[in-house]
């Protein structure tokens, strides 16, 4: 089962997290033995060769990400490089990595220390946020427990290499997943996006290079070492590597993650939630997230990678599918993620600031039926205005436009019914 | 009342973990927060005094992150989950119940000090659709009925 699904063919169904002994008695740590045996380079040569692209949301590569990290007295100043492993999970939709850090807290570590050593970090950092409290203390568990076997500290297993690891609980703020506001967040400040370049490999966390992998990614890190690249890109059905974690939620009847190959599609995926729920039709989905464009029923088809996503007009995201039925209206889903988006923004860039709480006004506003036809105009004006990259430090303002962007092309008739006395789904018109 | 000594050491030993005192304000805050349920202007000007910030410099922190309360917050607080997965799933009617139930709205305590409800998106939960979190675990309930939340509240779910 674990060849097929490496990410939680060994996790149990209650979620029990496995101590240091049950991990080992599984197989887990001897990729470990083995990465301590290659050079940093090879590791990074090897990750390539898997075509692991990150599942933070961006799918760049993390063999990429690890490769710019420069090895340890060539980069000017003193200290070490640092690993950060972004386990603030927060994009609605989402539930991979509550999962991963909860009931698989020995993987995480496990996949940290090799990125470690990959891209010459003597200190790594899991961030988590505050509200996965069982995953905080599964993973200072698990740390704790490989400390005492020598798996971290010094001179890893007579290897030389040494990391010290530790757990930062996060206090909220869906701003702090952004990988340069998490480097805000952990030197002391407020979790505010910095402008790239510098990129965080050239000068990341107190000014040091520094790789920020999502915890998905880093836990599909040791099975890549164990079974080799050519393994994990025959568990996708596509040429990105791998099994995904998708995450199944919203008008389905049996909402759930699901690993399964790369490049699934959504159909499948909703057959395996038992179907559509509601009225049992599927009016669009989002592939990713919140912060993902809508894709209707033609693009039900479309393997789920980064690639055709983004050939579809959408994202992969983080693999977590939103399911609307056709009694779901998308405005109104649109309005929820919007809302949520504005009062997450950290209000460093005005666009962000100004514009996502007027789109969140505009968009209750047409629920209640109380909205003017210049509100759309106005809403069209925000999501044009907010892109392409480069008017907001970060992509949060970006991302928010996703939905919006695509509700207004895709269903703009079903917004202009909403001038008429609010939502047609809801007044039974539709 | 001055900053009792077991959590100057807990904060101390975060300044050597984190790697200073201005790394380590936010897990004081969340040290004097878990001992005591919120962080009070006494306590944040005895933190800030500790690690040798000014005042205002912690309070920014403070107030920057949600989950830090510098308002006292119920024995049990709950955070309510308003995204849209848990919308479609019901999600307004199990905040109508809550809130009837409690008489109180979102940012609110009730007058008998015991709960407090905050909105919060996403908690993870999309799969318990409708979802909340609730107590000093942040612990999952999900999905809950409207018909759930008397139960919840006698402890029984």
């Amino acid at each position: 089962m674990s060849d097929t699904l490496p990410l939680t063919g060994h996790a149990r169904a209650d979620r029990t997290p496995h101590s240091l002994a049950e991990w080992r008695a599984i197989g887990g740590y001897r990729a470990v033995e083995r990465a301590l045996q290659m050079t940093p380079l090879e590791l990074v040569n090897l990750v390539d060769a898997a075509n692991l692209n990150g599942r933070g949301g961006a799918g760049f590569q993390a063999a990429k990400k690890w490769r710019f990290m420069p090895p340890v007295g060539t980069s000017p100043g003193i200290g070490s490089n640092y690993l950060i492993v972004n386990g603030d999970e927060m994009e609605p939709g989402a539930f991979k990595d509550r999962f991963l850090l909860e009931a698989m807290p020995h993987q995480v570590v496990e996949g940290a220390i090799i990125a470690a050593f990959a891209t010459h970090s003597a200190q790594a950092i899991i961030l988590i946020r505050d509200d996965y409290r069982a995953g905080i203390t599964a993973i200072r568990r698990a740390i704790a427990e490989a400390e005492a076997a020598n798996l971290l500290g010094t001179n890893i297993l007579g290897s030389g290499f040494n990391l010290h690891m530790r757990v930062h609980p996060s206090a909220g703020r869906y701003i702090v997943g952004e990988e340069t506001a998490l480097i805000s967040a952990l030197e002391g400040g407020r979790a505010i996006p910095r402008k790239r370049p510098p990129f965080p490999a050239q000068s990341g966390l107190w000014g040091r290079p520094t790789t920020v992998n999502n915890v998905e990614t880093i836990s599909l890190v040791p099975h890549i070492v164990a079974n080799g690249a050519q393994w994990f890109r025959a568990l996708s059905r596509t040429e990105e590597g791998g099994t995904k974690l998708y995450g199944v939620s919203g008008m389905v009847k049996t909402p759930q993650l699901i690993e399964a190959p790369m490049g699934s599609t959504a159909r499948e995926l909703i057959d395996r939630c038992g179907g559509v729920s509601g009225t049992g039709v599927l009016r669009c989905f989002q592939p990713g997230g919140g912060a993902t464009p809508f894709l209707e029923p033609a693009d039900l088809d479309t393997p789920m990678d980064f690639g055709h996503m983004a050939k579809a007009h959408s994202m992969l995201g983080t693999g977590a599918l939103i399911v609307l039925d056709t009694g779901t209206c998308p405005v109104a889903v649109t309005a929820r993620h919007i809302a949520f988006y504005a009062r997450e923004s950290c209000g460093w860039c005005t666009p962000c600031r100004e514009g996502l709480p007027w789109a969140a006004r505009i968009l209750t506003a047409l629920e209640d039926g109380t909205a003017k036809p210049r509100d759309i105009e106005i809403l069209r004006m925000t999501a044009a205005e907010a892109g392409p990259r480069g008017r907001t430090f970060c992509d949060l303002m970006g991302g928010a436009m996703g939905p919006l962007a695509s509700l207004l092309a895709r269903f703009g008739d079903l917004v202009e019914a909403h001038l008429d006395g609010g939502c047609p789904i809801r007044r039974g018109q539709l | 009342m001055t900053l009792p000594e077991d959590l100057k050491q807990q904060i101390l030993h975060a300044v050597a973990e984190d790697g200073g005192a201005k790394a380590a304000m936010l897990e004081a805050l969340r040290l004097v927060q878990q001992a005591e349920g919120w962080v009070s202007d006494a306590r944040l000007a005895q933190v800030a005094d500790l690690l040798g910030v000014s005042t205002a410099e912690l309070d920014s922190i403070a107030t920057f992150y949600s989950l830090i309360f510098r308002k006292p917050v119920g024995q049990t607080v709950i955070l309510l989950c308003d995204g849209a997965s848990c919308w479609m799933n019901g999600g307004d009617a199990l905040r109508q119940a809550l809130m009837d139930r409690l008489g109180i709205g979102f940012g609110q305590t009730t007058a008998d000090g015991r709960y407090s409800l905050i909105n919060s998106a996403c908690v993870g939960g999309c799969d318990r659709a409708p979802a909340l979190l609730i107590g000093p675990d942040r612990r999952l309930v999900g999905p809950l009925s409207p018909e759930g939340v008397a139960q919840l509240l006698e402890g029984e779910l």
